[in-house]
C-alpha cells in the first residue's frame, strides 16, 4: 500500500495529541486502511486521553475506551456481540500503548490469542508510560532515562532490556503477528491490510516515537522511527503459519551512537553502556539471520 | 412449566437460559462455577444459542461483557468473592456506561483468612459501584431473578447493570424443587434488548469517554436517578411476571407478620426462612415478632422499610457482613432510612455467618430476645471470648 | 468522512446523554492555537507526491489538484511535513 491507496477519509482527527505524536499517526493511518467498519477499542492511555473528551470526540468511526487492562477482553466482547447480532462486515481493532500491552494488558491479550478471537490488536510502542509523564514500562529499552528510571551516578536509566512482545505473542502460535515502525509507513500499512484479511487473532507491534518522552524535536518523529530500524535496534518482521520472516535486512547498520545521542533519554549513557546495547543488538541479529526466513 | 429438583446454581442457569443472553463470559470460582458449567452444556447441546467465551480472569469476564453490551448484545457473567473483587474496576465502568449486564454473584467470604463459604462481604463491599443489587432467598427466587433482572436492567429508564446474589453453598448448592417457565412464556415476558447506547455501523458512536468536572457531575447525577427509577420498574416487572407466570414478588423488601409486630428482625438472603420460623415460634409463646427480608440493597427500600417497621418497639439487623471499624453496612443503611423518616426506635446490629459460620435456631431466638431486652449496638453472634 | 466542527458547543443538563455514548466525530474546538510555526506549501515546487499527507499525525494535509493543502484549523505546526518533503516544497514560517 502507498499513500495513493489510502482512504481519503480521516477517522482520527481533531485530537489533542502533542504535536509530532507518533502514536496518533499510527492510529490515524491504521484506521484509514481498516475503514469505516472499524470498531476501535482504546484503553486508558495517550490516545484515549487525547481523543475522547466529551463533547470533543475525535473518531469518525465507532470507538470506545476500555479499562487499562481490558483492551483485548473488550475487543473479544465486541466481536462476539456483533457476531451474535448477525453482523459480518466489521473489524474489531484495539490500539494500546506499550504499558497497556506488555504490562497491565498482557493477560487479557494472552487470553484473546489463546481463544483465537477474530480481533486485530495494534500496540503503538513509545517505550514508556507517556500519558502519565514518562515512567518506565516493560517495553522501555535498556539505558533509557524515564521519570522512574532516572540516570545518576549509581544507575544509568533503565537496567533491563525491552520485553520481547513480538515473540511472546508469536509463541502463542497466533494467526498473524508483525513488527513495524511508523518510519516505514508503507510496510506498516501493508501489515494492517494483511491482518484485516486473516481470521483469528492478529497482533501488530508498531514503534511510534514520542518526542516528549524521547527528547527529540517534534519534527523528528518519523526520522527517528526510521533510524531505529536502520541502526538495527528494531526490526521489521512477521510471524505466520508457525514461521518468522524478516522483511527488511539492512546490509549495514547505521550508527547506534548517532541514534542514541539524538535523544535526551539516552544522552547520559557511557561508552560501556552503549557497548552493551550494540552487543545485544548483534546477538539478536545473529539469531534472526540464523533462524528466520529472509 | 416444568418442575425440576435443582441446586440454586442450576436453577439460576435455567433462568439465564430463558433470558437468551447473546454473550456469556465465564470464569470459574467456587461456589459459582456450576452456573457457567451448566450454561456451557446448554450451549454445547444446542438448547442455548449464545457466544460462550472462556475468559482468562474475572476482570476480563466483565470487560468482555461490557464490550458485548456496548454493541447492544445481551450479556451475562457470574462470579463470587475474590473474583468480584478482582473485577471491581469494571463494576463502576459497567454502571457508568449504563450497560445493563446481568451478573450472578455467589456470596462468599473474602480472604484473608481464605474461606470458600458464604457471607455477604463480597457484594456489600461493592454496594457503591452503581449496580442494582438483589438478594435471593431460595432457588426459585434466584431463577426468577435471572429472568426479571434483564427486564429491569434493560428498561430504558434504568439501563443499569444488575447483580443477583445467592448465598454461597447454603443456596447455590442446596437442592429444591423449582418451577421452570416455558421458553414461550419467558419470551413473552422478556422482549429482545433494544438500545441506542451502542456502537453501530449505521450510526457510529464514540463511547465510554472522559467528561470534565462540569459534565461529569451531571452524568453521575443521571446514573443516580436511573437507580432510583429502578424502584418503579421493579414493581412493573413483578406485576408483569405475576401476570405471565403466576408467581408474585413483593418489591424491594418482603415483610412477614410485621403489621402488629413489636420486635422486627431485618435481614437478607437465605437466612430469612429460619428467622420467620423463629418468629412464628415466638408468636406461639405470645411475643409479637416479625421479619423484614430486604430483597434489594440498591436501590435501597428507604420508604418501604420505614412503613414496615415504624410501629415496632425495636428492630434488629442480622447481616453476614461487617464494615470493620464501624458496623454492618446494612445496619448503617437501615438506621439512615429510619432516622431520616424520624422513626427513631432502638436498633441493634447482629453480625453472623462470617466465613460460613452456622446461624442456629438458638442464635435467632437469642437475637429476638436481645432486640426486646436491649443489646450492644453491634453484636457478633456466637462469638465466645470476645468483648 | 471525518470528524468536523459542530455549531452546538455548550452542553447543559438536558443535553447530556444518559449514557457515555455520543455521536462519533463531534468536534467543538480547533488546534490552531497550538502552533508557534506553521507549514507553508510552495505550490510551484509541490508535485502532490502525498508523503506529507501520509506522515501528518493530525491528518491535517489533503491533496487537492495534485497539491498539498493544509487545514490550519487542525495543524499543530510539528514540522514533520517539512522534514519529509524531498522537494523542499514546505517551509515553516513563524506564526504572528
Amino acid at each position: 500500500m502507498t499513500a495513493k491507496d489510502l482512504s481519503k477519509d480521516e477517522f482520527f482527527y481533531g485530537h489533542k495529541a502533542c504535536a509530532g505524536c507518533g502514536g496518533s499517526l499510527a492510529v490515524r493511518n491504521a484506521l484509514k486502511v481498516i475503514g469505516k467498519n472499524a470498531f476501535a477499542v482504546l484503553p486508558a492511555g495517550c490516545m484515549s486521553a487525547v481523543g475522547f473528551n466529551f463533547p470533543q470526540l475525535c473518531f469518525a468511526n465507532n470507538a470506545i475506551i476500555s479499562t487499562f487492562a481490558g483492551t483485548a477482553s473488550m475487543l473479544t466482547g465486541i466481536e462476539a456481540g456483533l457476531r451474535a447480532k448477525g453482523a459480518t462486515d466489521f473489524t474489531a481493532v484495539g490500539f494500546a500503548g506499550d504499558g497497556g500491552t506488555a504490562d497491565i494488558g498482557i493477560q487479557a491479550l494472552s487470553g484473546a490469542i489463546d481463544r483465537n478471537d477474530n480481533i486485530l490488536y495494534i500496540c503503538y510502542d513509545n517505550e514508556a508510560y507517556m500519558n502519565t509523564g514518562i515512567q518506565k514500562s516493560g517495553l522501555t529499552p535498556f539505558g533509557a532515562k524515564t521519570t522512574t528510571t532516572p540516570s545518576g551516578k549509581n544507575i544509568h536509566g533503565n537496567i533491563r532490556p525491552k520485553k520481547n512482545m513480538f515473540e511472546i505473542v508469536s509463541a502463542h502460535d497466533i494467526a498473524y503477528s508483525a513488527t513495524a515502525s511508523i518510519g516505514y509507513m508503507e510496510d506498516f500499512l501493508n501489515k494492517v491490510k494483511k491482518a484485516c484479511e486473516i481470521r483469528g487473532t492478529k497482533y501488530i507491534h508498531v514503534i511510534a516515537p514520542c518526542p516528549t518522552g524521547w527528547g527529540i524535536p517534534v519534527s523528528n518523529t518519523v526520522e527517528i522511527a526510521r533510524e531505529i530500524v536502520d541502526c538495527g535496534l528494531w526490526y521489521l518482521a512477521e510471524y505466520e503459519n508457525g514461521e518468522f520472516t524478516l522483511n527488511h535486512d539492512p546490509k549495514e547498520f547505521t550508527g547506534v551512537v548517532e541514534y542514541l545521542k539524538k535523544q535526551s533519554r539516552f544522552r547520559h549513557l557511557t561508552d560501556d553502556d552503549i557497548q552493551i546495547i550494540i552487543q545485544s543488538r548483534d546477538a539478536k541479529w545473529e539469531k534472526i539471520r540464523r533462524d528466520w526466513r529472509r | 412449566m416444568a418442575k425440576k429438583f435443582l441446586s440454586g446454581d442450576e436453577a439460576f442457569a435455567e433462568g439465564v437460559k430463558l433470558a437468551r443472553p447473546q454473550v456469556i463470559s465465564a470464569y470459574p470460582i467456587t461456589p459459582q462455577t456450576i452456573v457457567v458449567e451448566r450454561l456451557s452444556e446448554m450451549v454445547e447441546n444446542g438448547s442455548l444459542k449464545s457466544e460462550f467465551i472462556h475468559v482468562e480472569s474475572e476482570h476480563s469476564a466483565l470487560s468482555c461483557a461490557i464490550g458485548a453490551s456496548a454493541v447492544g448484545a445481551r450479556a451475562f457473567t457470574a462470579t463470587s468473592s475474590q473474583g468480584l473483587l478482582y473485577m471491581a474496576e469494571c463494576l463502576p465502568y459497567a454502571s457508568g456506561g449504563r450497560f445493563p449486564i446481568v451478573m450472578m454473584n455467589a456470596n462468599r467470604s473474602t480472604a484473608l483468612p481464605w474461606n470458600i463459604y458464604g457471607d455477604q462481604r463480597d457484594s456489600i463491599s461493592q454496594l457503591d459501584s452503581g449496580w442494582i443489587q438483589a438478594y435471593a432467598e431460595n432457588a426459585q427466587e434466584g431463577l426468577d431473578f435471572a429472568l426479571m433482572s434483564y427486564y429491569i436492567a434493560e428498561h430504558k429508564d434504568v439501563s443499569t447493570p444488575f447483580m443477583v446474589n445467592l448465598d454461597g453453598f447454603v443456596l447455590t448448592h442446596t437442592y429444591e424443587t423449582v418451577d421452570i417457565p416455558t421458553q414461550e412464556l419467558a419470551d413473552k415476558f422478556l422482549p429482545p434488548y433494544e438500545t441506542d447506547n451502542r456502537l453501530d455501523i449505521e450510526n457510529p458512536k464514540n463511547m465510554a469517554f472522559s467528561a470534565g468536572p462540569e459534565h461529569n457531575f451531571i452524568f453521575k447525577y443521571k446514573e443516580h436517578q436511573a437507580l432510583l427509577n429502578a424502584k418503579k420498574i421493579i414493581t412493573e416487572a413483578e406485576k408483569r411476571f405475576a401476570d405471565i407466570f403466576g408467581r408474585k414478588y413483593t418489591g424491594l423488601l418482603e415483610t412477614y407478620r410485621t403489621e402488629d409486630s413489636d420486635y422486627i428482625l431485618i435481614t437478607l438472603g437465605s437466612i430469612a426462612g429460619l428467622c420467620r420460623e423463629i418468629a412464628d415460634n415466638l408468636r406461639a409463646k405470645g411475643k409479637k415478632t416479625g421479619v423484614v427480608r430486604l430483597r434489594y440493597l440498591r436501590p435501597f427500600p428507604t420508604e418501604e422499610l420505614v412503613t414496615a417497621v415504624k410501629n415496632a418497639k425495636a428492630v434488629g439487623v442480622l447481616e453476614k457482613d461487617i464494615s470493620f471499624g464501624n458496623e454492618g453496612t446494612v445496619f448503617t443503611n437501615v438506621n439512615s432510612a429510619l432516622f431520616q423518616a424520624k422513626t427513631v426506635i432502638p436498633s441493634y446490629n447482629f453480625i453472623g455467618g462470617l466465613g460460613g459460620k452456622n446461624i442456629s435456631h438458638e442464635d435467632i431466638e437469642n437475637i429476638f430476645d436481645l432486640i426486646e431486652n436491649g443489646a450492644e449496638r453491634v453484636n457478633f453472634i456466637g462469638i465466645e471470648g470476645g468483648d | 468522512m471525518k470528524p468536523y466542527l459542530r455549531e452546538k458547543k455548550n452542553f447543559g443538563f438536558s443535553d447530556i446523554p444518559g449514557s457515555t455514548s455520543f455521536e462519533a466525530g463531534y468536534l467543538v474546538s480547533v488546534n490552531s492555537g497550538w502552533r508557534s510555526i506553521k507549514p507553508v506549501v510552495n505550490m510551484e515546487k509541490c508535485i502532490g507526491c502525498m508523503q506529507c499527507y501520509l506522515y501528518c499525525p493530525d491528518g491535517a494535509i489533503s491533496i487537492e489538484n495534485k497539491k498539498a493543502v493544509i487545514d490550519y484549523d487542525f495543524c499543530k505546526g510539528c514540522g514533520i511535513c517539512q522534514k519529509i518533503c524531498k522537494l523542499n516544497a514546505i517551509e515553516m514560517e513563524a506564526e504572528r
